[in-house]
C-alpha cells in the first residue's frame, strides 16, 4: 500500500493522497463504532421479530407480538369509554336536578365540561363564557331563550337560525333599512330605549321619549313586550337590564334597530353526543358570572 | 457585472444571451397564457429577469475576450457572485423567519393582508433559508471544493453560470409565488409545476458540470468531499422529479395536480422529506465540512476509513426513514417500523461523521480557542451529533407519540439547520472569502468572533424554548382528568406556549443579528479588495500547473 508520512499529533500514517492540502490518516475504524452498529442492528432486528415489518409480496410480517396499531386503538378508545361510563352513564341517567345536587358526579361534569365548552364553544362566547360583541355573555344569566336545562340543551341541539329543520329562530327587522320607519323615529326609538336601562341620555334625548315611546308602542311591543322584558319564546331580548349583546351607546343601538340582526349558532346536536351536549348543558347552567 | 461578463468568451456570451432570451419569451408566453391567474404575475418575474440579466451581459459583451492564461486558473467568478447571493439570502428568509415567529406570538401582525398571513410567509422562510441560503452556499462552495480537490478548471465557463443563476431564478419564482398564494401544499415542495420543470433543467446541468469536471481531474482519486456533493446532487435530483410528479390544470394555470394521492401521497412527500434533511441539509454540507474544517484546522482527516462507512451508512439507511414522520397515522404499522428501526440504525454513521470532524480537530483544538471561524464548524459537528441523536430518538414510535405534532419537532429542524447547516456555512464563507477575494482575513476578525456568539445564543435560546414549549404542548395534550376527559383544551396549550414563543423569537432575532453581522464583513472584506484593486496591485492568480505545491496556503 502506498502510505504517505507520519503525522506527528496522533502517529498514524496519511493514506498518500492529497487533496490541495488535505490529507487523510489511515486511522482504523475505532471498535466503539462497530459495537454501536452491532447494537443497534440488534434493537433493530428484535423490533422487526416483534412487530409488523416487512413487506411479503401479499401481506407482511405480523411480529410476534401480534401488534396492530387499528386494533391496539379500537381497543384504547373502548376501555377509556367504559372506564367513563361509571359516571357517564349516571349523567345520562339522571335528571338535571339530581345530577345538580350531586356535588361529586357536578365536579367531574365541571371539569369535562370546561375542556368541551373551551374547544367548541369559546370561539364565540369567549374561554369565561362572557361573550362579545354579538356573542352573548352566558355567564351574566341574560338569557334570550330560556335558562332552564331543557331549554338550554334544546338552543345547544338545535343551534339558532341554523340549517337545522327545528332550529330557533329570531330576527331583529331592518326597520330604517327596510323603511318601515324613518330615519327621525328610529332616532326617537333609540332615545326611548336607551332610557329603559337607565344609560346617560345623548344630547336631546329628553325631547324624543315621548315620540320614542309611542314608536316603541307601535312597532316593538310584539316581540319585546310591553314592559320592554323581552319574550324569551321569540329570542327577543330584555332591554331593561344591563346586557347589550351588541352594543349601548347611541351608534349601535342605531344600527341595531336601523339595519337589523339575525345572530347565528351552530346546531350542535350534527356535531356533538348527547352525553356531551347534557354535560355542556349543565357546564353552562351552572356557570358562575365574573360579578357574581 | 461587466467584470464578470468579461471573464466570459465571446460564444459563451452569445450562449448566454440565447438562453436568456429564450428564458424572456418563456416568461413573456406565461405572462400571456397566464392572464387572470398567477401564473401571469409569474412569467412577468421570469421575464423581467432574464431581460435584466440580458442587459447586463450586453452591457459587457464588447469586452476584450479573457486569454489564454485563463485556463490555467481556477473558475471562481460563480462562487463569489454565489456567496453574496447566500448572504443575502441568508438575511432575507431569516428576517422572513424573525417575522413569522412574531406572528406565531403575535397574531394580529398580519394587518389583513393575504400575502402576509403565515401560511404564505412561512413558505418565504423555509425555502429562502433551505433553497436560497443553504443550496447557494451548496452551489459555491461545491465549485470551489470541486476545482480544487480535483485540480480541474471547470470545463466550460457558461454551465456554472447557469446552474447558479438558474438556481436563483427557481429560488424568486417560488418565493414570489408562495406571497401570491401559489403552492401544492407539499412542504418543502411547494413550488408549482412549472418551477420543478425549470429546477430539473438546472440541477440536470449541475449533475452533468460535476461529472465534467471529474472527468477532467488530474487526482487519481476523488475526494470525500465529492461524494457528498455529489450524492446531495444525485439524490436530490430523484427525489425532487418524482415527488413533484403532477399534472397542471392546464399549461395556463399555476395549479397543478399530485400523481399521488392519500397515504402514497402522504409517504412519497416525507421520504421526498426526510431525504430533502439527508441530502440537501446533511449529504451537501458533510462535504463542506469535509474541505472547510481540514483545511482551516491544517489537520489531515482523522480516518478515511471512517468516512467511507460513514458516508455508505448515511447514504444507504437514510432512504429508509422517511415514514418516522408518519407515526401513527394512516401508514400501514409495518411501514412505520421499518422507518423506525433503520432511523435507529442511522445514529450510528451520523455519529461517526460527527466524530471524525472532531477528532479531526485533535492537534487543532488551540486553533478551535482562538479562530472563531474554525469554532463555528466545530460548533457545527456538535450540533450535527446532538440534532441526529434527537432525530433517532424521535423516531422511536413511542417517544413521537408525545413529540408529534408539537413544538419539539420545530426545536429539533432548527438544532440541525442553525447550529449545523447555518454553522457550518458561516464558518466555511468566513474561510472562503479571504482565499476568494485574496486576503490576508476577513475585514474584521471581531466582528467574525461577534457573529459566532450571536449565533451561538440565538441557537441556543431558540431550541431550549421549543423543548419546553414542545414536551408541554405533548403532555397537555395527552393528560386526562379524573372523569377521564382530556385536562386542557387546545387554547389551554396556546396558552402555555405563548412565553416560549417570545422566547423563541427572540433567538431567532439574535441569529439574524449574527447573520446581518457577518453580510456587513462579507461586504467590506470584498470593499478593501476591489479597492486595493483599484489602486493598481493586482492578486497573483495560481497556475493550476505550478501544482499544489505553489498554491496559497489558504487555498
Amino acid at each position: 500500500m502506498d502510505l504517505g508520512k507520519q503525522d506527528p499529533v496522533t502517529g498514524r500514517v496519511t493514506t498518500g493522497h492529497e487533496w490541495n492540502g488535505i490529507e487523510e490518516l489511515e486511522t482504523p475504524i475505532p471498535r466503539v463504532v462497530f459495537f454501536f452498529l452491532g447494537a443497534a442492528f440488534l434493537v433493530s432486528v428484535i423490533c422487526w421479530f416483534l412487530y409488523p415489518t416487512w413487506p411479503l409480496i401479499w401481506t407482511y410480517s405480523k411480529g410476534l407480538l401480534g401488534i396492530d396499531q387499528r386494533v391496539t386503538v379500537t381497543e384504547q378508545v373502548e376501555r377509556a369509554t367504559e372506564a367513563r361510563s361509571v359516571w357517564t352513564a349516571q349523567v345520562l341517567d339522571k335528571s338535571y336536578a339530581d345530577i345538580e345536587a350531586d356535588p361529586a358526579l357536578m365536579h367531574l361534569v365541571t371539569e369535562t365540561g370546561r375542556t368541551l365548552f373551551v374547544d367548541k364553544c369559546a370561539a364565540c362566547h369567549g374561554v369565561n363564557a362572557t361573550g362579545g360583541p354579538g356573542f352573548p355573555d352566558l355567564a351574566a344569566k341574560a338569557w334570550l331563550w330560556d335558562g332552564e336545562p331543557e331549554a338550554i340543551e334544546e338552543t345547544i341541539r338545535v343551534g339558532i337560525n341554523s340549517t337545522n329543520d327545528d332550529t330557533r329562530t329570531s330576527q331583529m327587522l331592518a326597520f330604517g333599512r327596510d323603511g318601515i320607519l324613518p330615519a327621525d323615529e328610529v332616532g326617537d326609538v333609540v332615545a326611548y330605549v336607551r332610557s329603559l336601562s337607565g344609560l346617560q341620555p345623548a344630547e336631546g334625548d329628553a325631547a324624543r321619549l315621548d315620540k320614542g315611546r309611542q314608536v316603541f308602542a307601535d312597532n316593538c311591543v310584539a316581540c319585546h313586550g310591553e314592559d320592554a322584558k323581552g319574550n324569551k319564546d321569540v329570542g327577543a331580548p330584555d332591554l331593561t337590564d344591563a346586557n347589550w349583546l351588541y352594543g349601548s351607546d347611541v351608534q349601535s343601538v342605531f344600527s341595531t334597530v336601523y339595519s337589523g340582526r339575525q345572530g347565528h349558532m351552530p346546531n350542535w346536536g350534527a356535531k356533538l353526543s348527547p352525553l356531551d351536549i347534557k354535560i355542556l348543558t349543565l357546564y353552562v347552567h351552572t356557570l358562575k358570572g365574573a360579578e357574581n | 457585472m461587466v467584470r464578470f461578463v468579461s471573464g466570459l468568451t465571446v460564444t459563451e456570451r452569445q450562449v448566454a444571451l440565447v438562453v436568456l432570451l429564450a428564458l424572456s419569451l418563456i416568461g413573456l408566453a406565461m405572462a400571456a397564457a397566464g392572464r387572470g391567474d398567477p401564473m401571469g404575475a409569474q412569467g412577468f418575474i421570469v421575464m423581467i429577469f432574464s431581460v435584466g440579466l440580458g442587459f447586463a451581459v450586453m452591457s459587457g459583451y464588447y469586452a476584450p475576450e479573457p486569454d489564454e492564461s485563463r485556463l490555467s486558473r481556477y473558475y471562481d467568478d460563480p462562487t463569489k457572485v454565489g456567496i453574496v447571493l447566500t448572504m443575502i439570502w441568508a438575511v432575507i428568509g431569516m428576517a422572513v423567519g424573525v417575522w413569522v415567529a412574531a406572528l406565531l406570538a403575535w397574531p394580529d401582525l398580519t394587518f389583513d393582508a393575504a400575502w402576509a398571513s403565515f401560511g404564505r410567509l412561512r413558505p418565504v422562510h423555509t425555502s429562502g433559508v433551505i433553497f436560497g441560503f443553504g443550496g447557494n452556499a451548496l452551489i459555491a462552495t461545491s465549485f470551489h471544493v470541486l476545482q480544487r480537490t480535483s485540480r480541474a478548471r471547470l470545463p466550460d465557463q457558461f454551465t456554472p453560470w447557469f446552474v447558479l443563476i438558474g438556481y436563483n431564478l427557481f429560488c424568486i419564482v417560488a418565493a414570489s409565488g408562495y406571497l401570491m398564494g401559489v403552492t401544492q401544499s407539499k412542504e418543502y415542495a411547494e413550488p408549482e409545476w412549472y418551477a420543478d420543470i425549470w429546477l430539473v433543467i438546472v440541477w440536470v446541468a449541475y449533475f452533468l458540470l460535476y461529472l465534467r469536471t471529474l472527468a477532467r481531474r488530474k487526482e487519481p482519486h476523488i475526494y470525500v468531499a465529492n461524494w457528498y456533493y455529489m450524492a446531495f446532487i444525485l439524490v436530490v435530483a430523484v427525489l425532487h422529479i418524482v415527488n413533484n410528479l403532477a399534472v397542471p390544470v392546464s399549461f395556463a394555470h399555476a395549479k397543478s395536480y399530485s400523481l399521488f394521492s392519500g397515504v402514497q401521497d402522504a409517504m412519497t412527500e416525507w421520504w421526498y422529506g426526510h431525504n430533502a434533511v439527508a441530502f440537501f441539509l446533511t449529504s451537501g454540507f458533510l462535504g463542506m465540512m469535509y474541505y472547510y474544517l481540514p483545511k482551516r484546522a491544517g489537520r489531515p482527516i482523522f480516518s478515511y476509513r471512517l468516512s467511507i462507512i460513514s458516508f455508505w451508512g448515511i447514504t444507504f439507511l437514510y432512504m429508509w426513514a422517511g415514514s418516522h414522520h408518519l407515526h401513527y397515522t394512516a401508514l400501514p404499522q409495518w411501514v412505520q417500523t421499518l422507518g423506525m428501526t433503520f432511523s435507529i440504525m442511522l445514529l450510528v454513521p451520523s455519529w461517526a461523521s460527527a466524530g471524525n470532524a472532531l477528532a479531526t480537530l485533535n492537534g487543532a483544538w488551540h486553533k478551535v480557542r482562538d479562530d472563531a471561524t474554525l469554532r463555528f464548524m466545530m460548533v457545527a459537528a456538535v450540533f450535527y451529533g446532538l440534532s441526529t441523536f434527537e432525530g433517532s430518538f424521535m423516531a422511536i414510535r413511542p417517544v413521537n407519540s408525545l413529540s408529534h405534532y408539537t413544538d419539539w419537532t420545530v426545536g429539533h429542524v432548527h438544532a440541525g439547520a442553525l447550529g449545523w447547516v447555518a454553522m457550518i456555512t458561516f464558518g466555511s464563507i468566513y474561510a472562503l472569502v479571504p482565499w476568494m477575494w485574496k486576503r490576508q482575513a476577513m475585514y474584521s476578525s471581531r466582528l467574525v468572533e461577534v457573529h459566532f456568539w450571536l449565533a451561538l445564543a440565538g441557537t441556543i435560546v431558540y431550541v431550549f424554548a421549543m423543548w419546553n414549549s414542545g414536551i408541554i404542548q405533548g403532555l397537555m395534550w395527552r393528560t386526562y382528568n379524573d372523569g377521564g376527559t382530556l385536562a386542557y383544551s387546545f387554547i389551554d396549550s396556546m396558552v402555555a406556549m405563548h412565553p416560549y414563543y417570545i422566547a423563541r423569537a427572540f433567538g431567532g432575532l439574535l441569529f439574524l443579528s449574527g447573520a446581518v453581522v457577518g453580510t456587513y464583513n462579507v461586504w467590506m472584506t470584498i470593499r478593501a479588495a476591489h479597492a486595493e484593486a483599484a489602486a493598481g496591485e493586482t492578486g497573483a492568480d495560481v497556475p493550476i500547473a505550478a501544482g499544489s505545491g505553489a498554491m496559497q496556503a489558504g487555498e
